[in-house]
């Protein structure tokens, strides 16, 4: 052998020696579990056919779908036929509050939701203003909690629904969906909760817990991207969003996702309590290193009522994107609410309506972790942050000022 | 990871050559707004050449901001050592982009803060000196 060709060989062998890395940007999206490929492939490779027809092929798929819709219905203490399949968060938000609204329109036109609601919340509530509907956003306190007084008193003759996230995406505040559904439903009025962040990692049961509509997403826990589900409590009535044919109950006409619905149901079926408890282990883990080894930090959202997989913290002095590159050229890969990775410039609107001057939000980062998240990983990434902040501290001109 | 940004933006992001405080500058300018994302500091050493203009004997900055920020510090930093004050506020926004091999078009006013804080610094310096 050349001597030229052993050396073109060794970086290959160094690289796969692989340095440290850790993916703590599960709250963007997971990792897919090997057994859900697996399921899938299956579907996909065995049980292909259209799940409207009315030969084999199509009872195969048919079969394939309504065992997934049992078993996500079965997590929430459902009946399969209160859950629908969805592309996903997004498509099922939209589905609920457009649904509900065009529904209800005759008997009311107010709508109440959060300051602090995801994107795909945030801005159908937006749209539905814009044709007539009259919008409230509820502020939340410094944790980001709603206060349930207010709630209540904000609901009118006019409310038609109140939709509330369960557990915040960027700060991991976890909202007091029981006692919302409570007011609810003294009140007679439809209760939508985007459990996309909280799904699996809080237990929800829908018979104890009075909520008329809820979101959630298959590729947040290990599942494939492209599918969710809508849970629509039985006797809810939601006006069709999008045309065609009758599948789903006709309120999300098109072919099923077969695949994705069965890679959906795998994926639930791997969350189980024990990965949960490890991973606030690890998550708070996360948040003491932190807290211990680098002054100045400030830790965003509720301490207690807190996503088992989220960490927020704010690094004084120093800003998220820089933070966030450095960390990444680390291998940890983390988000950030600083304003210079949006395109819109301004920083996140979660970590202001929690009353975060803008100087901190834009130095604020979120770990997310999963089940597969390790010990090891933790370590690496707290000594890392450490050292990085310790750096971009360095090079800061705010860093003496110590307001 | 995905980004917009060149490979020279990333290179002086992670390894600047100029970020430092200068204890014993001559003059400073510092521009931008902690509220906003973005403060930029620049500090100067001034000595004569052999012809008697003055130049900028050395430069660094710190800085509080994006990638964007830190890296047009340290490209104004490398365009302005060695010039003469008059030549160093020729310095435009346009010779800080260029020296970065491009820059996203949202991220276009870290440059124009790198002009700025110069033209600051220098200011500063005229100040003290009268």
């Amino acid at each position: 052998m050349l001597f030229s060709q052993i050396k073109r060989k060794k970086p290959e062998k160094l690289r796969g020696l692989q340095k440290m890395k850790a993916y703590l940007d599960n709250g963007a999206t997971t990792q897919v579990a090997k057994e859900v490929i697996k399921t899938m492939q299956k579907v996909m490779t065995n049980h292909f056919g259209n799940p409207s027809s009315l030969h084999t092929f199509g009872e195969e798929a048919k079969q394939e779908l309504e065992k997934a819709r049992e078993i996500i219905a079965k997590k929430l203490n459902a009946d399969p036929s209160e859950i629908i399949f969805t592309s996903g968060g997004t498509e099922s938000d939209n589905i609920a509050i457009r649904g509900t609204a065009y529904k209800n329109k005759d008997k009311g036109n107010h709508i109440i939701t959060t300051s602090i609601e995801h994107p795909a919340v945030l801005r159908t509530c937006e749209a539905l203003e814009k044709e007539g509907f009259k919008i409230t956003y509820l502020k939340v306190d410094k944790d980001g909690l709603i206060r349930l007084k207010e709630l209540e008193d904000t609901i009118t003759q006019q409310t038609i629904l109140v939709t509330i996230i369960h557990g915040n995406n960027e700060i991991g505040t976890i909202q007091d969906i029981e006692s919302i559904g409570k007011v609810c439903k003294s009140k007679n009025v439809l209760f939508h909760t985007d459990a996309v962040q909280s799904f699996t990692k809080v237990p929800i049961d829908v018979k104890k817990i009075n909520i008329d509509l809820m979101s959630i997403s298959a590729h947040k826990i290990h599942g494939p991207k492209g599918v969710g589900a809508l849970f629509i409590k039985k006797g809810t009535r939601l006006r069709q969003i999008i045309t065609g044919g009758e599948q789903e109950n006709k309120n999300r006409p098109g072919t099923e996702n077969t695949p994705g619905a069965a890679g959906f149901a795998k994926a639930v079926e791997l969350c189980k309590e024990q990965g949960i408890e490890d991973m606030i282990r690890l998550r708070d883990m996360l948040i003491d290193g932190i807290e211990k080894n680098i002054p100045d930090v400030i830790l965003n959202g509720s301490r207690e009522k807190r996503l088992p997989n989220n960490v927020n913290i704010a690094f004084r002095y120093i800003e998220g994107e820089s933070l966030l590159y450095q960390l990444d050229s680390k291998g940890i890969a983390v988000s950030t609410g600083s304003a210079c990775s949006s395109q819109s410039l301004s920083p996140s609107y979660v970590l202001l309506a929690i009353g975060l001057k803008p100087e901190v939000a834009h130095g604020s980062i979120r770990f997310t972790l999963s089940r597969y998240t390790t010990k090891e990983e933790i370590e690496y990434t707290i000594k890392n942050v450490k050292e990085v902040v310790e750096n971009l501290r360095k090079i800061s001109p705010l860093a003496k000022r110590r307001d | 990871m995905a980004t917009a940004y060149s490979k020279e933006v990333m290179k002086r992001f992670k390894k600047p050559k100029f970020a430092r405080e200068m204890k014993d500058a001559d003059a400073f300018g510092e521009v931008g707004n902690p509220t906003c994302g973005d403060v930029m500091k620049i500090f100067l050493k001034i000595s004569k050449n052999k012809k008697g203009d003055e130049f900028i004997k050395d430069i660094s900055f710190q800085t509080f901001g994006c990638v964007a920020a830190i890296s047009a510090s340290d490209a104004l930093c490398e365009l302005a050592k060695g010039k003469t004050i008059q030549e160093a506020l020729k310095i435009t926004r346009d010779d800080i982009i260029k020296l970065l091999k491009g820059l996203p078009s949202i991220k276009f006013h870290c440059s124009v803060l790198g002009e700025e804080a110069l033209q600051k610094a220098i200011e500063d310096y005229k100040k003290k000196k009268k």
